[in-house]
């Protein structure tokens, strides 16, 4: 190898690098041009027919998913807040017989679970972050399948307190496990809310696997697709309901 | 803009070569292109059918209860009878006509027309919401049809989650279908209003109708969830045998009057805030004026909505309620009635100077302020305990709530419908006809309900079929005015269907009104508008700086539709 060759090669590097630069800048901008034609196709009625630009009306209609999601989730809390005002309530009248049923629900489950969701939780964000950034494919696509998989996982982890709970007969009725009476409230909330929870969170893993499978058979799908950032506000308030479940139906009478 | 650009910055259809069908009517004439439409204007007329149905299955209900009242004894109706034709009266018109009324049919059609935009929010969502309210109702109606319900429309527990062995589960599911079909709507008006108004309609230039709209659907969707969570807790209680409620096994019944109550208290002003704003369009197109007041007239809303929701505990004073609670109920009950004053002012300062025309859009709406007013007034009774405890569970209570709810509510719609009915379907209605209808219609409504203040003050209970025979004079006087109030209801029935088929085409602004849905031609095209509106000045501009008042110039038809 002679001296000599070596500022040759480094030309020949520097306008080999620069050409592969120039490609990449006009695939660059053929995708940015594509991305364009793309904004059009993405625009819905009505928001196709408002008087500005492309980029403007999508982002409109960004901004409108998400004050529908936003409003709906309102009203979601709404729905969980009067139950927990109810069971507040319910609480507030029966203090001893609440403590003593809450010592009977399976805390090593409802932990497990809160552990399973608050991570779901994580890879939700996550998605939804690269998708609006748009550049992400892979990433977005991992992570909804992982929030999938993590949702699966509660509703498996909770199906086996069921069978539990079933075992126990701690299911308000005639064999009913525990002498106090209200403790058969307590159990009837139980069931009521998580079941409530587990038909929401039911919803949401539909929604996040309709998404996965529409984003892994088309490649555009998820970028900058307000359906991503809607799904996960949803299931954060299914995440964020469980946040407070947690303390409600494992913590009573287990201080101490 | 086009070179044809009006004030409003509309194109002109005449001059325009669309090659496109110009109404929505027009666009589509198969089942499948309304049963799959996202269009708010079809959608609003396929609610419009379906509560129509619903309107006359509770009002043949209703018929059937005076029929049954006209004689002290039971001779047409047996108690168990009697009870299932009540409840299905109180079902089928407050959760399948009342509450989806004004919001979903006129307020579908016009809001999008009245600020510019080319349809809601998520029309998609729409169509749904419409298939939920239909599978609700149709389960309803099941239930009616397997052998009905006996609780009342309140379904108040113990009696519908223990003792009740009718088809309660099933129409509670048919309530709480419907329920999604309400905060769809909400959701999509809100959105709507929020996100498309047409450039220039800042929120102080929309029409009060749209301000109506966007309160009713901020209740729809603030208190519906809550309504939703007790419907759910009866069910469990029904099916499962949950204890939540049933005071034998240490629930609390009184837990589900208030849950109840934090919904159906707000739900009246559900039913009476779209009424609001329908008259308030009315009255100032034939009053000839601006609104008097238009800035507090939207205050009064949003007080209404917002106070609407802090006043259900009045409906408990005999429940077993601690006093100092009861007496703030009572106080809050009391302050609703200030703005709901405000309006009544307003609208009759409106009225004041103005070139009142008396259309039969504008007798409905004069209707609609007599008997609000009078059905607010005795609301103000109720709201102080000593009087409610005296005609707690009267026909005092019943004549109230009725002259709110359909003596304010249904003679809007009907006021509405009659003014937007050129606009919607293109066609006129016979006028006289129409005027003898909301005659009749005022006059048999208060024949009918005006007595049962009476007999309801003298002690008559409500929910009974057999009575002492001292109230007869009382009942016969009202069951002859429900007789008065059928032919008034099923006149518009009648003539609105004959005009269908062969009623003169109507112009574009058949009163001369001001607001935007009135710029685009009778009936709208599907994209509601040629070319971009543009809003220049605020709404009820009857009175243009340097023009003569509009009553000096006549109202020639000026361009027909171009269906």
């Amino acid at each position: 190898m002679s001296g000599a060759d070596i500022p040759a090669r480094l030309r020949e590097g520097r306008t080999d690098l620069e050409a592969r630069l120039r490609e990449g800048r006009t695939d660059l901008e053929a995708r940015l041009r594509q991305g364009r034609t793309d904004l059009e196709a993405r625009l819905r009625e009505p928001w196709s027919d408002l008087e500005t630009d492309d980029a403007t009306a999508f982002a409109r209609q960004r901004a409108g998913a998400a004050l529908g999601i936003w409003i709906f989730l309102a009203s979601e809390v709404l729905f969980f807040g009067a139950l927990f005002l109810t069971y507040t309530a319910a609480r507030l009248a029966n203090q001893e017989a609440f403590a003593a049923a809450g010592r009977e629900t399976n805390i090593v489950y409802g932990t497990l679970n809160t552990a399973i969701l608050l991570t779901s939780s994580l890879t939700i964000a996550v998605a939804s972050q690269a998708a609006e950034k748009g550049l992400f494919r892979r990433l977005t696509l991992g992570c909804l399948a992982a929030t999938a998989v993590l949702g699966l996982a509660f509703l498996v982890v909770k199906g086996f307190e069921y069978r539990e709970d079933i075992e126990k007969h701690l299911v308000p009725g005639a064999h009913f496990a525990l002498t106090q009476a209200p403790a058969q409230i307590f159990f009837a909330f139980y069931w009521l809310v998580t079941v409530v929870h587990a038909i929401h969170l039911g919803i949401g893993i539909a929604l996040v696997t309709r998404l996965a499978i529409k984003g892994w058979r088309d490649p555009d799908f998820l970028a900058e697709n307000p359906q991503v950032e809607v799904t996960a506000l949803y299931w954060h308030l299914v995440d964020l309901v469980w946040v407070f479940l947690y303390p409600m139906l494992y913590l009573p009478g287990r201080s101490g | 803009m086009s070179t044809t650009a009006s004030p409003t910055g509309l194109a002109d259809p005449d001059e325009l070569d669309l090659g496109l069908p110009v109404s929505y009517l027009a666009d589509g004439h198969s089942v499948r292109s309304w049963l799959l439409t996202t269009d708010h204007k079809r959608i609003a007329i396929l609610y419009a059918v379906t509560i129509t149905v619903f309107f006359f299955i509770g009002g043949a209900a209703a018929t059937l209860v005076r029929l049954e009242l006209a004689t002290p004894e039971a001779d047409v109706l047996r108690a168990d009878t009697y009870n299932k034709l009540f409840t299905l009266h109180g079902v089928v018109m407050v959760w399948f006509f009342l509450i989806p009324s004004i919001p979903n049919t006129l307020g579908n059609f016009l809001v999008p027309l009245m600020i510019g935009a080319r349809d809601v929010a998520f029309p998609k969502l729409n169509l749904v919401s419409w298939y939920l309210n239909l599978g609700g109702g149709l389960l309803a109606v099941a239930a009616l049809i397997l052998g009905g319900v006996d609780t009342g429309w309140t379904f108040y527990v113990p009696y519908s989650t223990v003792f009740s062995n009718t088809w309660v589960s099933l129409t509670v599911l048919g309530v709480f279908t419907t329920g999604f079909s309400s905060i769809a709507t909400g959701v999509n008006f809100i959105g709507t209003i929020h996100l498309l108004r047409a450039p220039g309609m800042t929120w102080f230039r929309l029409p009060l109708f749209v301000w109506a709209m966007y309160t009713t659907s901020l209740m729809f969707v603030l208190a519906t969830p809550v309504l939703a969570v007790t419907l759910l807790l009866v069910l469990a209680e029904r099916t499962f045998g949950l204890p939540i409620f049933d005071p034998a096994r240490g629930g609390d019944p009184i837990l589900f009057q208030h849950l109840f109550w934090f919904y159906s208290h707000p739900a009246v002003y559900i039913m009476v805030l779209p009424a609001m704003g329908v008259v308030s369009e009315l009255i100032t197109c034939f009053a000839r004026r601006k609104v008097f007041g238009y800035t507090f007239m939207v205050y009064a809303l949003v007080a209404i909505a917002v106070i609407g929701f802090f006043t259900w505990g009045h409906h408990m004073f005999t429940s077993g309620m601690s006093p100092y609670a009861a007496l703030v109920f009572s106080f809050l009950s009391f302050i609703v009635a200030v703005p709901s004053a405000i309006k009544v002012f307003n609208w009759t300062g409106t009225l004041y100077r103005g070139q009142v025309g008396f259309e039969s859009p504008m007798l409905y709406a004069l209707g609609f302020v007599g008997l609000f007013t009078l059905g607010g007034l005795t609301g103000l009774f109720l709201a102080s305990i000593p009087v409610d405890v005296h005609v707690q569970d009267t026909y005092f209570v019943v004549a109230h709530f009725h002259y709110i709810m359909v003596g304010a509510s249904v003679s809007a719609y009907f006021g509405g419908l009659h003014f937007w009915w050129p606009k919607i379907t293109g066609r006129t209605y016979p006028e006289t006809w129409a005027r003898f209808a909301a005659i009749l219609m005022f006059f048999g409504f208060n024949l009918t309900f005006f007595p049962q203040f009476i007999a309801g003050y003298l002690g008559m209970p409500r929910r009974y079929h057999v009575y002492p025979p001292e109230f007869q004079i009382w009942n016969v006087l009202s069951s002859a005015g429900a007789a008065v109030l059928a032919v008034a209801y099923l006149m518009p029935l009648g003539y609105l269907t004959w005009s269908l088929l062969f009623g003169e085409r109507a112009t574009n602004n058949p009163w001369d009104a001001s607001g935007l849905e009135w710029r685009t031609t009778s009936p709208p095209p599907r994209q509601n508008f040629f070319g971009s509106p543009r809003i220049q000045g605020g709404p009820y501009n009857y009175h243009p700086e340097g023009v003569a008042p509009v009553h000096d110039q006549p109202r020639l038809p000026s361009r027909g539709s171009l269906t």
